[in-house]
C-alpha cells in the first residue's frame, strides 16, 4: 500500500508534491498557495489511504519547487503535511511545513471592526502561540484561536 | 530611544514607559521645557471626543508648537470616500506629527504605516488608548510615589474596558497584585489573565459583593465606567450599569494612602461625595494628560536633548 503511493506521488518529473494534506483540505491549500492563478499545471487527489493518518489529500505542482519557508502558511490547515521536491521522478528533498511567526494574506480578521475589513489593506498576523494556535491581528490586535480562523 | 510612533502600549516595554514618565515628570516640574516652536500638529479625529483633543492641543501650544485640526471629518475627505492611507500621506505632507481617533480598531497602525511622520493614537475604536495608560501610570507613581509592587484593584467593566486591559499589562511590569472586581458577565478575557499567569503575576478575581474584604489592602482603587455603547445587547446593560457603585461608607477600611482613579466621564460609578475624601484623585489624574503628551510630542518630534 505504502509503496503503491509513493509511485503515484512520484509520477511527475520536475515539480513538488506536498503531501499529508488532512482529508477535503486540497483546494484550500491550492487557494492558499495562488496556485490557481499560476501557469503550472496542478493535480489534486483526494482522500488517498495512509497507514498512519487515515485518509489524505495531495498536490503536486509541476515544473515548480517550493522553497523552504514558501509553503508555511499551509500549516495552519495541514499542520503535518510534507513537502517532496521531484526531480527526475525522484524524491530529492523533504521537508516538513513549520508555523510561520507571521501569516500575510490568507487570513481575514475575525473583528467586523477591524480596519482591514473596511479599507484595501493585506491583512498581517502574528502567530503568539503554537499550541493551541493563536494569531494576533496586527491592526486591530483581536486575539484568535484557530478554530475561528477563516481564509480570504 | 527610537519610538517613531505611539500606537498601542503593547509596543512599550518597561524602559520606554518609565523613560516617557520620567520626561513627562521632568515637563510637570518646570526642569526642562522642550521647544517645539516651528512644528505643527494635526489632530484627526473621525469620532469626537473633544477632551482628548483638547489636551493633545493644549500640549502642543505649552511647549510653542502649532495645531492644525479636522474638526469636522464628515464634511471632508472621508466623507468623499477617500482611504485613511491617502488622506493621512497627504496630511504627513502638511504636518510634522499627527494625532488620530477614529472608530475602526488598526487604523492608528495603518495610520502610522502610511507616512513617515510620527503618529499618536489617541482611541482606535475598542482597542488601544495608550497616552490614557501612560498617564494613569503617572497618576498611580505621582500618588504613591512608586509604581512597585502596588496592590491595584480595577473595578467595573472589565470585558469590553480597553483601558483596563491596557493599564493591567502595563501594571504588570512593576510586579503590581491585581484584583479583578466586574460583575460576572463583565470579567476579564482570558487571554489576559493567561497573559498574566505566564509573567507569575499575582491577581484575584472578585465578586462585586466580595470586594469589602480587600478594601484595606488596597493602595490603587481604579473604577471605570460601564460603557452602553460596546454592549452588543442591551438588556445585559440594563442587568450590570448601576452594579458597582464607589460611596464613602465603601472606603471606611481603606488605607491612608488609597487613590481613587477613573479615566473620566463617571456616571454613577463614583458618588459625589467622594469627592472632597482625601482619598479621591480622578481630577488630578486627568491634568497629568497634559504633562504626559506633551512628553509624548517631544520624544517623537527629536526634542529631547
Ligand atoms: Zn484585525
Amino acid at each position: 500500500m505504502a509503496k503503491k503511493i509513493t509511485l503515484k506521488v512520484s509520477a511527475i518529473k520536475q515539480g513538488t508534491v506536498i503531501d499529508h494534506i488532512p482529508s477535503g483540505q486540497a483546494f484550500k491549500i491550492v487557494k492558499i498557495l495562488n496556485l490557481e492563478n499560476g501557469k503550472e499545471f496542478i493535480m489534486i487527489g483526494m482522500n488517498f489511504g495512509s497507514k498512519k493518518y487515515g485518509r489524505k489529500d495531495i498536490v503536486k505542482i509541476e515544473n515548480r519547487e517550493l522553497k523552504s519557508g514558501e509553503a508555511d502558511a499551509i500549516s495552519l490547515i495541514a499542520p503535518i503535511a510534507t513537502l517532496n521536491i521531484i526531480r527526475n521522478f525522484k524524491v530529492v528533498k523533504k521537508t516538513k511545513v513549520e508555523v510561520p511567526k507571521l501569516i500575510k494574506r490568507i487570513i481575514r480578521c475575525s473583528n467586523p471592526n477591524c480596519i482591514t475589513r473596511h479599507e484595501d489593506v493585506q491583512t498581517k498576523f502574528h502567530v503568539i502561540s503554537t499550541k493551541p494556535l493563536t494569531i494576533k491581528c496586527h491592526y486591530c490586535e483581536r486575539i484568535t484561536p484557530l478554530e475561528e480562523i477563516t481564509f480570504l | 530611544m527610537k519610538l517613531k510612533d505611539i500606537i498601542s502600549i503593547n509596543d512599550l516595554n518597561k524602559k520606554d514607559v518609565l523613560f516617557i514618565l520620567d520626561i513627562a515628570e521632568k515637563i510637570e516640574a518646570k526642569r526642562i521645557k522642550p521647544n517645539l516652536g516651528g512644528q505643527v500638529l494635526a489632530t484627526l479625529f473621525y469620532e469626537p471626543s473633544t477632551r482628548t483633543r483638547f489636551s493633545f492641543e493644549t500640549a502642543m501650544k505649552r511647549l510653542g508648537g502649532e495645531v492644525i485640526s479636522m474638526a469636522d471629518i464628515k464634511s471632508t475627505s472621508a466623507a468623499k470616500g477617500e482611504s485613511l492611507r491617502d488622506t493621512i500621506k497627504v496630511i504627513g505632507k502638511y504636518a510634522d506629527i499627527i494625532v488620530i481617533r477614529h472608530p475602526l480598531e488598526g487604523s492608528a497602525r495603518l495610520a502610522a504605516e502610511s507616512t513617515d511622520k510620527p503618529v499618536i493614537n489617541a482611541g482606535d475604536g475598542a482597542n488601544q488608548h495608550p497616552t490614557q495608560t501612560l498617564l494613569d501610570l503617572y497618576a498611580i507613581r505621582n500618588s504613591q510615589n512608586t509604581l512597585d509592587k502596588l496592590k491595584v484593584a480595577l473595578c467595573g467593566d472589565l470585558k469590553y474596558g480597553r483601558t483596563v486591559h491596557s493599564l493591567a499589562y502595563a501594571l504588570s511590569f512593576f510586579d503590581c497584585e491585581l484584583f479583578f472586581i466586574s460583575p460576572q458577565s463583565l470579567t476579564m478575557p482570558k487571554y489576559i489573565l493567561e497573559d498574566l499567569k505566564n509573567k507569575k503575576i499575582k491577581f484575584q478575581e472578585l465578586k462585586i459583593e466580595d470586594s469589602n474584604n480587600i478594601m484595606g489592602k488596597l493602595d490603587i482603587l481604579y473604577a471605570t465606567r460601564i460603557q452602553k455603547e460596546r454592549f452588543p445587547d442591551l438588556a445585559e446593560y440594563e442587568k450590570v450599569k448601576d452594579a458597582y457603585v464607589i460611596t464613602p461608607k465603601l472606603l471606611k477600611k481603606a488605607k491612608r494612602n488609597l487613590r481613587i482613579l477613573h479615566p473620566l466621564p463617571r456616571v454613577k460609578e463614583i458618588t459625589t461625595d467622594v469627592d472632597s475624601t482625601p482619598y479621591a484623585f480622578y481630577f488630578e489624574q486627568v491634568g497629568f494628560g497634559i504633562p504626559i503628551r506633551q512628553a509624548l510630542l517631544s520624544i517623537l518630534l527629536d526634542k529631547i536633548k
